[in-house]
């Protein structure tokens, strides 16, 4: 039974296609990168498959069921840009977020959730935090509370758009960390990339992406200058930089 | 003056009025801080200039100018100027600022010129069908502050029921879908709450102020709160007080137009905010700033100091 099976997945804003005819299976517990140019539709990718956008065509298989958000074994981290950080609202409120799907209509969060979400946002070094208005906070900082509303939605599968994206150091190495310990619990974790140069040391297993799939795989057989080529076309300065990166064999 | 006011203040109606004023104040400050925040203050704007004409088309209709049927005409040409605005811009390649433009005029003209004829017709008593422009909080009766009462009650025990949803619905719209909420449906029981706490206002403050309602009390208490569920309250008790107050000074002193008084009164708190919240205020600010600088000038000639003995 694999996780995610994606089927002829099809996806239009206003008629003109994103998406096209995509498909591909995930393997169980296992860190998969979704790499592919700006405007590939990585995002789209991943908001067809939760059911946040219509599917013009295909079908999304979650553990062999028609996919359900209500089933709630899929966590989803958005990208960072994508909230306003001025909301009036502290770090522990908004990973209280991630038990919503838990506590059910019209009731609110009670103390065990709190004490979960207190929890998500130590195993991501934010204890110190949790009263803080998210507008104070670092950019690594939010990205860090999004981990952990995404931690306290207690799922198996989780997908996350850009986690990396504008985190420093220190944030991108304890995100990894947290994702191979992710991997170790049996959990499956998508993950939007957009350097290259890390491919190779953060996942198993790639699916590159520009309107189709160029390819999927392990990341040793798929992740090669060939398929990079098709993936981000004749971009020279990248090229340059993907032998180097690539071509070590 | 005050002689004035102490009599009229012990006067039945008065206290109607007054607790009327008091309701849609709670309702509009609840409501509008949410539409603040879900950058949906303009379509407020144009929901209540587009009651006009189905408070208009109902009073031909009925011939008699009864509240109820009243608002709930105005409800349905506003929800039916905010369908407008959504279908102009996702159908067309207008964006959605220009499409609220566009239908509040249009509806608002169109309820200008039914206003113009029922002036001119001979239906009924028209009496006070132009209080709805600029409000008139005193022609409110008992029965009116009781519907108004009920609807405002039963739209702040909503917006309480559905607190956790409406606030993942406004932060970050996809997570809220991700979660398996259905938030379609919570866009449109929003919609209609706002439409409802629109419709519930405009007696007293008038088509072309009550956004000022929805939006002006939620500003204020931004600046004094970074809890969603404090900005909600505090918006309600600003709307509240501004309701008050502006119906005191509008009745009592002077008898003109409710609405302007109540805006107003609602601007002064806004101004009070700006400058003295604590953090968010541009006076803390200020002063904040200040303190600094003497400090940083102060460790400055410690340091000059320090190196003139070297
Ligand atoms: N809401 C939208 N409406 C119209 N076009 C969109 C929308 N969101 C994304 N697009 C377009 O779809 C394409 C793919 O976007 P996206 O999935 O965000 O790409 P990626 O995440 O790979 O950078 C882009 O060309 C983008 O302009
Ligand atoms: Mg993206």
């Amino acid at each position: 039974m694999n996780p995610v099976e994606v089927q002829n997945l099809t996806v239009a804003y206003q008629k003109k296609p994103v998406l096209k005819n995509v498909s591909f299976t995930v393997p169980e517990g296992k860190l998969i990168g979704i790499i592919g140019p700006n405007g590939a539709g990585k995002s789209t990718l991943i908001k067809a498959v939760l059911g946040m956008i219509p599917k013009a065509t295909g079908e999304v298989r979650v553990y062999d069921k028609l996919y359900r958000a209500k089933e709630r074994v899929v966590g989803y981290v958005p990208q960072r840009g994508s909230v306003d950080w001025d909301f009036p609202t502290n770090a522990l409120d908004v990973v209280l977020m991630g038990r919503y799907g838990h506590i059910g209509w019209f009731k609110r969060p009670g103390k065990k959730d709190k004490e979960l979400a207190l929890n998500c946002l130590e195993k991501v070094g934010m204890q110190e935090y949790a009263t803080r208005q998210i507008s104070q906070l670092s950019g690594g900082q939010q990205q860090r509370v999004f981990l952990a509303r995404a931690l306290a939605q207690d799922a198996k599968i989780y997908f996350m758009d850009e986690p990396f994206v504008g985190v420093d150091a220190a944030t991108e190495r304890a995100i990894i960390e947290l994702l191979n310990e992710l991997k170790q619990q049996g959990k499956t974790v998508l993950v939007v990339h957009h350097d290259l140069q890390t491919v190779k040391d953060y996942f198993d297993h790639v699916i590159l992406l520009n309107i189709n799939v160029i390819a999927e795989g392990p990341t040793e057989d798929t992740f090669t200058l060939k398929n990079l080529h098709q993936t981000y076309g004749g971009t020279l300065a990248f090229l340059e930089k993907g032998d180097i990166l690539v071509g070590q064999k | 003056m005050d002689d004035v006011i102490k009599i009229s203040l012990a006067d039945a109606n008065t206290q109607w009025v007054l607790l009327g004023t008091i309701l849609l104040g709670i309702s509009s400050g609840v409501l509008g801080s949410i539409a603040l925040l879900r950058k949906q203050s303009l379509i407020g704007d144009a929901v209540a200039h587009a009651s006009l004409p189905g408070i208009c088309v109902t009073f031909l209709l009925l011939g008699e100018k009864s509240l109820f049927p009243l608002l709930i005409g105005a409800a349905i040409s506003g929800l039916l100027a905010t369908f407008c605005i959504q279908a102009i811009s996702s159908y067309s390649i207008i964006k959605e600022d220009t499409a609220i433009g566009l239908v509040l005029s249009v509806f608002f003209g169109l309820g200008i010129v039914l206003l113009t004829k029922v002036s001119q017709s001979s239906v009924g008593n028209k009496s006070g069908l132009n209080d709805f422009i600029f409000g008139q909080a005193a022609a409110l009766v008992g029965s009116d502050v009781k519907l108004m009462a009920g609807a405002a009650a039963l739209l702040t025990v909503i917006t309480w029921l559905l607190f956790k949803e409406l606030k993942v619905l406004t932060f970050d719209p996809e997570f809220a879908k991700g979660l398996g909420l259905p938030t379609k449906l919570l866009n449109f029981v929003f919609l209609t709450l706002l439409v409802s706490a629109i419709v519930v206002g405009i007696q007293a403050v008038g088509v072309i102020l009550m956004a000022a309602m929805l939006i002006t009390p939620a500003i204020s208490a931004r600046y004094w709160t970074d809890s969603l569920a404090r900005m909600i309250v505090l918006s309600g008790v600003f709307g509240a007080i501004s309701g008050v107050f502006g119906t005191i000074f509008s009745t009592f002193g002077t008898g003109l137009a409710t609405g302007p008084f109540i805006v107003v009164t609602a601007t002064f708190i806004f101004f009070i905010s700006l400058l003295f919240a604590p953090e968010r205020g541009l006076l803390t600010k200020w002063v904040k700033r200040l303190r600094l600088n003497k400090r940083l000038q102060h460790e400055l000639v410690l340091r000059k100091e320090g190196k003139s003995y070297q």
